[in-house]
């Protein structure tokens, strides 16, 4: 094994790592703000990248250009979801909340094979085709792009949270839903916020992934668990420890693709996963 | 026995009886075939409230259990000969020593943590089978139909499969009823409400989820084992995925979480809403039939958290209480309800 093999896994591995970290970070918040697992979070990924298929096939309107807007209909699409369904089940015990958040996840999956239809999709030539040499060396440009616009919408999260009064009130609501009530913070508009931009986040992923990844009703099946992977390690409710947690991850699968072959890179990340949660519950990343 | 339990038990064996004869008068073997399928549905999610309900950890991981169960008494009947009814307890024993493991990994967790634990548990079984030449990698195994008969549990009948089946159901309930009436029963109730409380009191809170993790592990394999035989090929994706282990748990749940019966309704009730979507909408190809599955998930999981049975309580709590109380009605429906929900809750 050369170093260049090694470097090149690496990087692309911090890359789809940024993806993984991305689509953890809507998750994430959801659970800090209201203790509740979406299983769906895959599918919202999901959403956005057909999406994004759908205005580069019909518009000629290229993934790059419409990220915003991508972003705009998810976010659209987590709060009128919210106000909905998730709204009821606030206060219902853990299992009804599992379980109404699973029976989202096959109905969305559902709801694109009737629309879409089950085949494979992609999106061919968009603006950040090719590869990119750096030295020795190459990486995918989409790759690339991805891993820069995944930094981005991250750090607009992490800045949104901690520098403006929306995301005061959003984290005071994290830490005690009463407390912040009595301030006068209305929790369900919290709420409805929080999945909002956790949509939002799943769609930014789904746009930059569309430019590499097949298209497909079932393929938020990859990412629900590495997100939850992820989610755990970087402690429950963390957007920060979730960026870190979503590269390490990333690396983890390449590495571990490269030692032991490529059909058992998840069960590293599972495996490692388990050690985690074992002897640091609260995540590698987490506060205890 | 008093009174009350006399008449359960009375009523339960003329179910037991009626159940016995019911392939005689349903000829038709679609019919019967989504009777199996009930039967089966309701084994595993009676085996999985052992450990999901009355102890109330919720594993989502519960296929792990169930392809063990399939994969040694297959493996032990194709590689070594040996009859598919030792095969199908040697599967529930092997299943139940896994589950030691399994518990030593999950049940220092809670919550969340443990039901996201429990799914990487079973995934990490399933890429194991997945790539694993001898026991048949992602190609799976067939059962070939050389002998048939009891001794071998190869029928070209369906009949026997559901007497099987059956069988395993009324087995698995007797050993939940059994359950429930030992101090096992009461002292799993007291960490799953009281953990702490339970702890002061001296009870070995971990050794206690073992035991019912242990006894639901080899319940299921059990199931697992049935499955094989009666379809005749297994493969990763049919009896290890984590669709199957939500199966599992969503009969439970949907039923009632926690009560005797409650995976029984619940299975009686999703398999048939499975089975009529599929032949109703399936054909398309459209995903149809997941659509209306899904939204009848969601529906129930949001009107009714404590299950088809909790739903019932607090509606018949309503019911006797407007009879007896004409006065004090308002007051006694909201803590029919309330009972009721504090018992979906156990």
């Amino acid at each position: 094994m050369t170093a260049e093999i090694l470097l090149q896994t690496l990087a692309s591995g911090v890359l789809i790592g940024l993806i993984y970290a991305l689509v953890a970070i809507g998750l994430t918040m959801i659970f800090g703000v209201m203790d509740i697992v979406n299983f769906a979070h895959g599918e919202f990924m999901m959403l956005g990248m057909y999406a994004s298929f759908w205005m580069f096939a019909l518009f000629a309107l290229d993934p790059m250009l419409t990220l915003p807007l991508t972003v705009l209909m998810l976010f659209a699409f987590g709060v009128v979801l919210y106000k909905l369904v998730i709204r009821r089940i606030t206060n219902a015990p853990m299992v009804s909340q599992i379980f109404t958040t699973f029976g989202l996840m096959i109905l969305l999956r559902g709801v694109a094979q009737f629309f879409w239809r089950p085949d494979f999709r992609s999106i061919e030539n968009s603006w950040v085709s090719g590869t990119v040499k750096l030295g020795a060396f190459q990486l995918g440009r989409p790759q690339l792009v991805a891993g820069a616009g995944a930094i981005v919408v991250t750090l607009a999260v992490y800045f949104f949270l901690h520098r403006t009064k929306w995301g005061a009130a959003l984290e005071a609501t994290a830490a005690d839903k009463e407390a912040a009530q009595l301030m006068g913070i209305d929790s369900h508009k919290m709420f409805a916020l929080a999945w909002g931009i956790g949509a939002a986040c799943a769609g930014a992923a789904g746009g930059l992934l569309s430019t590499f990844f097949p298209i497909f009703p079932e393929v938020g099946a990859n990412f629900i668990l590495i997100a939850f992977v992820v989610v755990n390690l970087g402690g429950f409710g963390s957007v920060a420890g979730a960026f870190w947690a979503g590269i390490l991850v990333g690396v983890i699968e390449v590495m571990g693709g490269l030692l032991l072959g490529p059909e058992y890179k998840m069960a590293v990340v599972l495996v490692v996963f388990l050690a985690v949660l074992m002897f640091r519950p609260q995540g590698l990343l987490g506060k205890s | 026995m008093n009174g009350k339990s006399s008449t359960l038990a009375l009523g339960s064996a003329a179910a037991l009886l009626v159940a016995i004869a019911l392939p005689f008068v349903i000829g038709d073997a679609s019919r019967l075939n989504l009777l199996i399928l009930v039967l089966m549905a309701a084994q595993l999610g009676v085996a999985w409230n052992l450990i999901g309900g009355y102890a109330g950890q919720v594993s989502l991981g519960h296929a792990a259990f169930y392809g063990i169960g399939a994969y040694t008494s297959t493996l032990l009947l194709l590689k070594f000969g040996i009859n598919p009814w030792l095969g199908m307890f040697a599967g529930g024993v092997i299943a139940a020593l896994l589950s030691l493991a399994f518990g030593w990994s999950c049940f220092r967790l809670k919550g969340h943590y443990f039901a996201m634990a429990t799914i990487a548990v079973a995934e990490i079984v399933q890429i194991v089978f997945t790539n694993w030449d001898y026991g048949g990698a992602a190609v799976g195994l067939t059962i070939p139909m050389t002998h048939d008969g009891w001794a071998w549990m190869v029928f070209p009948d369906k009949r026997p499969y559901y007497w099987i089946a059956l069988g395993l159901l009324v087995l698995t309930l007797a050993a939940t009823a059994i359950v429930e009436r030992c101090h096992v029963g009461y002292y799993l109730r007291a960490l799953k409400d009281e953990p702490d409380a339970a702890r002061s009191i001296g009870i070995d809170i971990t050794r206690y989820k073992q035991i019912a993790l242990s006894l639901s592990a080899f319940f299921t394999a059990l199931g697992g084992s049935f499955y094989a035989q009666k379809e005749l090929y297994i493969d990763p994706g049919s009896v290890l995925s984590t669709a199957l282990s939500i199966k599992m748990a969503l009969v439970s749940i949907l039923g009632g979480i926690g009560t005797l019966f409650g995976p029984v309704v619940g299975a009686v009730v999703l398999t048939t809403i499975e089975e009529l979507t599929r032949a109703g909408f399936g054909g398309s190809g459209r995903g149809t039939d997941t659509i209306i599955y899904a939204a009848l998930i969601i529906a129930i999981a949001v009107f009714y958290p404590g299950g088809l049975i909790g739903g019932y309580r607090a509606w018949a709590g309503r019911r006797s209480s407007r009879r007896t109380a004409r006065g004090y009605e308002p007051q006694a429906a909201v803590h029919g309800e309330a009972h009721a929900r504090d018992e979906a809750l156990r």
